[in-house]
C-alpha cells in the first residue's frame, strides 16, 4: 500500500512537474513581482524608512528579504491552486479518482509539485537579494533552518492553495485567496518595524503569524540565536499546515458527496 | 449475439436514486448488463446519464438503492470497482500539456504495468495517432483527443469500460472510427456501458439498449424489443431514403479526407497523419 502510494505519488508529480517546466514563465512570474517589490523599497522608499537599532547595523536588503520570500511564495501557491482547478475542471481528476491508484497520490503530487516550483523561485529571488548587497552572517545551520521555515511556510500555503483549487468555480477563484496572502506582509514587522504603526495596526501587526516567521528568518540571517517568535513561527506554520489539510481532505471527499 | 449466461452480470443497478437539492435525477434506476455486451444507455441531454456513469465509476455516491460492478458494490468496494472498469468521461481527460504518448505512458505507469512506452507505442498506432504521438495533445483536433481519451482508458485490459457520450462533438468520420474501437473492445471480450443521445449510435452498437426518462428507464431490450413497442408498418418508403450521413460520407469519402477538427480543435484543421494511414509520420 505505502509503495503504491509512493510509486503513484511519484509519477503524478513528475506529470504535474512537467507543467511547471514546460510553462517556466510561471516561476519567473512568480519571482518577478517580489523582486519588483524589493528593488522598489530598496532604491525608491528605503532611504526613508528608519528600521530602527534593529537592523542598525545591515542595509535596508537585510531587512526586508525575510519578508520579500513570504511574498514569493504566496504569490507562487497561487498557480499551485490554478493547476489544481484545471485538473479537475479538466476532468482528469475524475480519469484518476476512477483508476485503482492510491487515494491523495493526486492531491499530493501537486503539493510536491508546488514546493518545488516555490523553492526555485525563492531560490531566484535571493540571488537577485545578493546581486543587490545583501550580507548575511548565516552559517551553514542557520541557512539549513531558513529554508526549513519555509518549506514548512510552503506547505501550510499550499494546503491552502489546495482547498481553494478544489473548490473553486472559476480560474480567478481558485487564486483569489492569494491576494490577503500577498498582502499581509505589508502589515507585519517585514517591511518598517511595528513599533512604527498606530495601536490597533500594530497590535494586529504583532499577532499575525507572519510577523514571527518574518522575525524567526530575519534573527537566523543575521546570525543571532533563535528567541520566542521562532516557537510562534512554528505554531503558526503547523497550526495552518494541520488545518489547511484536513480542509483539503474533507473538500476531497465531499466532491463526491 | 452469443454471450454466455455468466453467473453474475457485469453490472447490476437496482432502485438507484440521486437528487441534487430539490432536482431528482435519478428516481428509481434498474439495469443489468451482462458480460461481454455492448450496453446504450440512451436519453436527451439531462436525462440523467453522466450522474449514473459518476455512480458506477465511484466517483459519485448514490441517495439509495445499489450499484454492483463485476460483483463488487460500488458504496462499499470501491476499491475493487476500480481495478474492474475504466471510464472514459464525456469530456476528453486528456492532459493538454502532456504529448500524446506521456498521456498513454502516463496511464500505462499509473496501471503499474511492465513496460508503458511499448503499451503507448501500440496503442498510438491501433488509434491511428502514431504520427502525432510527439505533439502536445492540446494541439490535437476533437477526433484526436477523443482516440487518445479512449486509448487511455483500454490501457491495462480493464473488464468492463464506460463511455459517457463518446462521440457527441466529433464529426461523422470520426464517430465511425469510436463505433470501430467499440466494437473492437467487445470482441475482445470487455463489457462496454456507453451513454448517447444519438438513437443511432444505439442503434448500431448495442446489444441491449436502456432508454433513460425523467430518472427511469422507460424501455429496456435489444433493438428488436424496442422495434415490436411501435406498430410495424409505419417505416415502409422512409427507409430507402439515404439519410444524410450516408451523403456526405459518400461524398466526402470516409478514409480518404483530413479529419476536420470540429469542435475545441485548438485552431487547426485536421490530423493529416491519420488520413494517409501510416504513410505520413511527419511532426509537426
Ligand atoms: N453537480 C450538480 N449539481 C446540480 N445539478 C446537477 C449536477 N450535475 C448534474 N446536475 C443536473 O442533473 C441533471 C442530469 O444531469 P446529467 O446526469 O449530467 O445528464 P446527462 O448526462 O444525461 O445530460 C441535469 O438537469 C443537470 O443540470
Ligand atoms: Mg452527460
Amino acid at each position: 500500500m505505502v509503495t503504491r502510494f509512493l510509486a503513484d505519488t511519484a509519477t503524478l508529480t513528475g506529470r504535474s512537474m512537467k507543467h511547471v517546466t514546460r510553462s517556466p514563465d510561471t516561476i519567473i512570474t512568480t519571482a518577478v513581482m517580489p523582486i519588483a517589490i524589493m528593488l522598489l523599497f530598496v532604491y525608491v522608499f528605503g532611504g526613508a524608512i528608519d528600521t530602527g537599532p534593529e537592523a542598525a547595523s545591515g542595509s535596508y536588503v537585510d531587512y526586508m528579504l525575510p519578508g520579500v520570500l513570504l511574498i514569493t511564495v504566496a504569490m507562487g501557491v497561487s498557480y499551485t491552486a490554478f493547476r489544481l482547478f484545471t485538473d479537475v475542471q479538466g476532468g482528469i481528476f475524475d480519469r484518476f479518482d476512477s483508476m485503482p491508484i492510491a487515494r491523495s497520490s493526486a492531491l499530493w503530487a501537486h503539493v510536491l509539485t508546488s514546493l518545488a516550483a516555490n523553492l526555485t523561485s525563492l531560490v531566484l529571488v535571493v540571488g537577485v537579494a545578493l546581486l543587490m548587497g545583501f550580507q548575511t552572517g548565516a552559517g551553514g545551520l542557520d541557512w539549513l533552518a531558513v529554508a526549513g521555515v519555509l518549506v514548512l511556510f510552503t506547505l501550510a500555503l499550499t494546503w491552502v492553495a489546495v482547498v481553494a483549487g478544489l473548490s473553486a468555480r472559476t480560474v480567478e477563484g481558485a487564486s483569489v485567496f492569494s491576494y490577503p496572502l500577498i498582502f499581509l506582509p505589508f502589515v507585519s514587522s517585514a517591511f518598517v518595524p511595528t513599533t512604527s504603526m498606530p495601536g490597533p495596526v500594530r497590535w494586529f501587526a504583532e499577532n499575525q503569524p507572519v510577523t514571527s516567521i518574518v522575525d524567526t528568518v530575519r534573527a537566523l540571517f543575521a546570525g543571532r540565536p533563535v528567541d520566542g517568535s521562532t516557537w510562534t513561527a512554528l505554531a503558526w506554520c503547523v497550526g495552518i499546515l494541520v488545518l489547511a489539510h484536513a480542509f483539503a481532505m474533507v473538500t476531497y471527499r465531499r466532491k463526491s458527496a | 449475439m452469443s454471450i454466455a449466461p455468466a453467473a453474475d452480470p457485469a453490472i447490476r443497478v437496482q432502485g438507484l436514486r440521486k437528487a441534487y437539492g430539490e432536482l431528482g435525477v435519478l428516481r428509481g434506476v434498474g439495469f443489468e448488463v451482462a458480460r461481454g455486451s455492448i450496453f446504450a444507455l440512451l436519453g436527451s441531454n439531462g436525462a440523467g446519464k453522466t450522474t449514473a456513469v459518476r455512480i458506477l465509476s465511484t466517483l459519485l455516491r448514490a441517495d439509495s438503492g445499489t450499484a454492483s460492478v463485476n460483483g463488487f458494490d460500488v458504496a462499499t468496494r470501491p476499491g475493487r470497482v476500480r481495478e474492474s472498469i475504466s471510464l472514459t468521461g464525456q469530456f476528453a481527460a486528456v492532459d493538454g500539456i502532456l504529448t500524446g504518448r506521456e498521456n498513454l505512458v502516463l496511464v500505462a505507469r499509473l496501471r503499474h504495468l511492465r513496460n508503458p512506452g511499448r503499451v503507448a507505442d501500440e496503442l498510438l498506432a491501433r488509434f491511428s495517432l502514431d504520427g502525432a504521438g510527439g505533439r502536445k495533445a492540446s494541439t490535437y483536433s476533437g477526433g484526436m483527443r477523443r482516440r487518445l481519451d479512449i486509448a487511455m482508458s483500454l490501457i491495462g485490459n480493464p473488464s468492463i469500460v464506460f463511455l459517457d457520450e463518446p462521440t457527441t462533438g466529433l464529426d461523422p468520420q470520426a464517430r465511425i472510427e469510436v463505433w470501430r474501437s467499440v466494437q473492437e473492445m467487445a470482441r475482445g471480450g470487455t463489457t462496454v456501458l456507453l451513454t448517447t443521445q444519438h438513437l443511432q449510435e444505439a442503434e448500431e452498437l448495442a446489444d441491449r439498449i436502456a432508454i433513460l426518462h425523467r430518472g427511469r428507464i422507460l424501455v429496456e431490450g435489444t433493438l428488436e424489443d424496442l422495434r415490436r413497442l411501435l406498430p410495424p408498418a409505419r417505416v415502409e418508403h422512409v427507409e430507402k431514403q439515404p439519410s444524410l450521413e450516408d451523403v456526405f460520407l459518400a461524398l466526402v469519402g470516409e478514409d480518404g479526407v483530413d479529419e476536420v477538427g470540429v469542435d475545441d480543435g485548438a485552431g487547426e484543421v485536421g490530423g493529416g497523419e491519420r488520413a494517409a494511414g501510416s504513410g505520413t509520420r511527419g511532426r509537426r
